[in-house]
């Protein structure tokens, strides 16, 4: 498999470490790890860290809007962290940026969360 | 140099299966090499095409794997020439399909960007379609080679 999900908890914030390349066919696996994990009782808020995502298309687009209103109907918020340019690129053309929170690493992404809850 | 240089053209047709996505990417990616793409033209020509072979398997095939999508590229002087076609189910609306954000299947959580996205990064982009005969993607770029950023 070209893509893989890497999830910490760290108190109410969930992390999802995206490593690989998220098109239509890795999606699904996106989808299902963080659908069951945003489940869990804990999960509050969301941090997507993007660092090691070498490639995302429309696909991507999709699980991140469809998690973020799994998120919004549990109160949560989501956040991007480590953004490439052309992931950045999608993003901005997309107009996800209304809706989510981008931040330079994870440190700078927790911190915003902190003061969120 | 040579003006006359005929184009140098390729073609491939793959079995419409999404684990072929990054096959697709890939093939075009390393056909336009030797051209000397930088970076952000080789991922906005990768998500491209990742989004109308994409488009093909679901949307054309309804992901039904004994059907094909065909992908065929032409190099003439610093413009590539790309057509993505299948011999699927066709677009009754073609205009509504181009919308941003709108998506015949909202079921799957497609984002309805693909349209946009080939629009936005491409020089060119057409698209053509017949329901029930399937849909051909037109589209062009010119590849601005890192060394003619140099000069």
């Amino acid at each position: 498999m070209s893509l893989q999900v890497e999830l910490e908890h760290q108190r109410n914030v969930l992390i999802v470490r995206l490593r690989g390349e998220l098109d239509h066919h890795t999606a699904d696996v996106v989808r299902i790890r963080m659908e069951e994990a945003i489940l869990k009782s804990t999960v509050e808020h969301v941090i997507l860290s993007m660092k090691d995502l070498i490639f995302m298309d429309s696909s991507g687009l999709g699980v991140i809007l469809g998690r973020y209103k799994q998120l919004k109907a549990k109160g949560g918020v989501m956040a991007v962290c480590d953004v490439n340019k052309s992931v950045y690129r999608l993003l901005e053309l997309s107009g996800l940026f209304k809706i989510l929170a981008v931040h330079d690493n994870e440190r700078a992404a927790l911190t915003s969360l902190e003061v969120v809850s | 140099m040579n003006e006359t240089r005929a184009a140098n053209t390729m073609r491939v047709t793959f079995s419409a299966r999404s684990e072929n996505e990054a096959f697709a990417r890939i093939t075009v990616a390393a056909f336009i090499t030797h051209l000397d793409p930088t970076l952000d033209e080789l991922n906005d020509l990768k998500t491209v095409v990742s989004e109308a072979v994409t488009n093909a398997i679901i949307h054309g095939y309804d992901n039904d794997p004994s059907r094909f999508v065909t992908i065929e590229a032409s190099i003439e002087d610093e413009t590539l020439h790309l057509i993505v076609s299948d011999e699927g189910n066709g677009i009754e609306d073609l205009e509504l399909a181009r919308s941003p954000l709108y998506t015949s299947k909202p079921e799957l959580e497609r984002s309805g960007m693909g349209f946009t996205i080939m629009e936005n990064f491409m020089d060119r982009f057409e698209v053509t379609s017949e329901p029930g005969r399937g849909t051909r993607i037109e589209m062009s770029k010119r590849i601005e080679s890192k060394k003619a950023l140099f000069n």
